[in-house]
């Protein structure tokens, strides 16, 4: 027995797996999770879900929506924008069956057909412009107030009755019954209008020329940035923090924490790679699934904000009532939350053995 | 407690005791109780409306963007309509789409969630993958998407769409709670006596999870609350009806942020956070009654109870543990 952790201890130096083997095993674990291959035909058959009702809404409406959309720019479009737009929807003569196949090949080949508010340029190019900054704008905030989120529900949990527990969390759940938009309406009005230290629309000053190595406009493409991110983080912070102090209680009164304490391990050890460790789990498939909240108070925000990602090009599409980069947008939106999910249960795989 | 003292209020205490044990632990609970305060508010300003409002929502009568004052309390729109009046009236709106969608909402939750838990197998497989699928691809865009073609839906036109896209949390939520009922001892014991299936969801595992049920359908209503306004504020719905999503629309709408009319667009917004702020509080006091290990102060419920006991000269067992309990 002796000599057993002599040895262990007399290797450790080339025995402790380094960092790289240790991220290795960690890819080779998420490629041969069943968990995740069978996650990913979930993420197949939602993308072919999304697809298919983005076909079926515009033909369970009343009325024949063809005729809808030509009545309602009569005059305004050009036939060979409505022709065309005709053709990308589907809308030719034949059976129902026929009209879906060219509208699935039209997908798959990221031909979204031409935008009416922007005709005749392409709405792949409407939409790729704005696609960025929600991504830029969706991956921090998200990413941010999940980790903040966690972190102070560790806490609150950990030092129950505490400051964090008992006036931090009231106030932060309180700001996550607000409506998004209010939150955004009021910093806008306050700091942008009022005060003045904050812009109240774009995503960068647009005198300054466009040019991702340049300082000057990186740090106008955070100034721009700063008030929308708060926002969403202010408000999608407290349910994180909520859900992970709920689950570190639960998880506290385990007798493997006892077990870690009879040890006699350090605190901090103890909370972070014992309990946290365990009751991130539900938390992060919740991340996955509620990430279509997050970007559907990202869009309201950008609106306020006039901030030109893919929610302000939506409600400008809505207003043109321009279908084809509504649709587009709604398929972009899709795919982002399902890429989202496929990292969230990436990151389960990495903490969760039993999913390996 | 003296004797004394429990006798003089000893009918109070029967009727106190009347109310239901739920009941008593909901208004025991300083979360829950100050959320249905708040909400009771909004629905009597709702019910008592043509009572309540100086004027009817729609008409100009003032100048435009005219701030507050003695005459017009919330000030005027930029059409010179009273924005105190269009409140009170908005109220209505909200309550009902968020309350009716909520209703729908959980029920097409308890069907999917309770039947997928239950039965599990292939229903369970397929159910719930549409649920998924219904939580990956069916929020706000698509009713957004779908609110846009159907061109200014009314009140009840969302209230269908919402129900249709939201119901899917609910479903998971409630899936989880039956899958772990399912195996206890005493769905057990009705399914081995020959209870019909209906039965055993209905008696059995129902009332089994009602807090949570009570809790979903709270969140169903939240959502269709904010999500209402939402639709309204970016111009999805019918901006002629008057809701609190509306007056927000038409301040955005009437640039009310550069001329500085807060007045048009601070009330309907603090109204809406505020009835979420109201939900929000019954579902953590929910949560806490039902859970005691959640409570932020483990003691905090027995204070109130005593409070109670001596506010109303009640008794209440041994310093109102079993208030607590039920």
């Amino acid at each position: 027995m002796t000599t057993a952790v002599g040895k262990r201890a007399a290797r450790k130096p080339d025995d402790d797996p380094g960092m790289l083997t240790k991220l290795l095993d960690g890819v080779y674990a998420i490629f041969k999770s069943r968990f995740l291959r069978r996650r990913f035909v979930f993420y197949l058959v939602a993308a072919f879900a999304a697809v298919t009702l983005n076909f079926i809404i515009p033909r369970l409406m009343p009325g024949d929506p063809v005729q809808l959309l030509f009545a309602r720019f009569q005059g305004k479009l050009d036939p060979r924008a409505f022709e065309a737009i005709k053709e990308q929807f589907g809308f030719v003569q034949g059976p129902l069956f026929e009209q879906y196949l060219l509208y699935l090949r039209s997908i798959v080949t990221l031909d979204f057909g031409p935008s009416i508010m922007g005709f005749p340029v392409p709405v792949a190019q409407v939409i790729g412009s704005s696609l960025r900054w929600t991504l830029i704008l969706a991956g921090i905030s998200s990413v941010m107030s999940f980790l903040i989120g966690a972190l102070l529900g560790v806490l609150a949990a950990w030092r129950r009755g505490g400051r964090i527990d008992t006036i931090l969390l009231p106030i932060a759940s309180v700001f996550g019954a607000f409506p998004y938009f209010f939150i955004a309406l009021i910093a806008v009005y306050v700091l942008g209008f009022q005060l003045d230290v904050f812009p109240t629309s774009h995503a960068y000053n647009t005198a300054i020329r466009q040019d991702w190595a340049s300082t000057e406009f990186l740090w106008s493409v955070v100034y721009h940035m700063i008030l929308p991110l708060f926002t969403i983080v202010v408000t999608a912070t407290g349910g994180w923090m909520l859900g992970m102090r709920n689950n570190m209680i639960g998880v506290l009164s385990q007798d493997y924490i006892v077990m870690a304490e009879a040890k006699g391990l350090s605190d901090r050890r103890i909370m972070l790679l014992y309990a946290a460790r365990n009751a991130i789990l539900p938390s992060l498939t919740a991340f996955g699934m509620s990430f279509g909240f997050v970007i559907a108070g990202l869009l309201l925000t950008e609106i306020v904000f006039s901030y030109p990602g893919m929610g302000y090009t939506f409600l400008l599409a809505v207003n043109a009532r321009d279908y084809p980069v509504m649709q587009g947008i709604y398929l972009m939106i899709t795919v982002t939350v399902l890429v989202a999910n496929f990292i969230a249960d990436m990151s389960y795989v990495l903490l969760d053995p039993r999913a390996r | 407690m003296t004797k004394n003292k429990a006798k003089t209020s000893n009918s109070l205490y029967r009727l106190w005791m009347i109310l239901p044990g739920w009941s008593r632990s909901i208004i025991n609970n300083k979360k829950a109780l100050a959320g249905i305060l708040i909400l009771a508010f909004f629905f009597i300003v709702a019910l008592l409306a043509p009572w309540l409002s100086p004027t009817a929502p729609q008409r100009m009568l003032g100048r435009p963007h005219d701030p507050p004052s003695e005459k017009y309390v919330l000030g005027t729109t930029r059409q010179g309509q009273d924005v105190s009046a269009q409140m009170v009236y908005g109220a209505g709106g909200s309550l009902r789409v968020g309350f009716l969608t909520g209703t729908i909402v959980i029920v097409i939750a308890i069907a999917v969630g309770i039947t997928a838990g239950y039965v599990g197998g292939v229903t369970d497989e397929v159910l719930s993958l549409i649920s998924n699928i219904f939580l990956t691809v069916g929020g706000l865009p698509l009713i957004i998407v779908v609110a846009a073609l159907i061109e200014k839906p009314g009140p009840d036109t969302i209230i269908l769409v919402l129900s249709i896209t939201s119901w899917a949390w609910g479903a998971r939520v409630l899936r989880s709670q039956t899958l772990s009922l399912r195996n206890s001892e005493f769905v057990e014991a009705a399914r081995v006596s020959g209870e019909p299936l209906w039965r055993i969801i209905a008696v059995e595992i129902l009332p089994n999870m009602t807090s949570l049920v009570a809790s979903v359908w709270i969140g169903a209503v939240l959502y269709a609350i904010l999500a209402q306004a939402a639709l309204e504020f970016i111009g999805l719905g019918d901006p002629n009806s008057v809701t609190w999503g509306t007056i927000l629309y038409w301040a955005q709408n009437n640039q009310a942020l550069l001329t500085g009319a807060w007045w048009t667009f601070i009330p309907p917004g603090v109204a809406i956070s505020a009835v979420g702020l109201s939900l929000t509080l019954i579902n953590y006091g929910i949560d806490e009654i039902t859970n005691p290990r959640l409570a932020t102060h483990v003691a905090a419920p027995v204070k109130r109870a005593r409070f109670w006991e001596r506010f109303l000269g009640l008794r209440m067992g041994s310093s109102g543990a079993e208030i607590i309990s039920s």
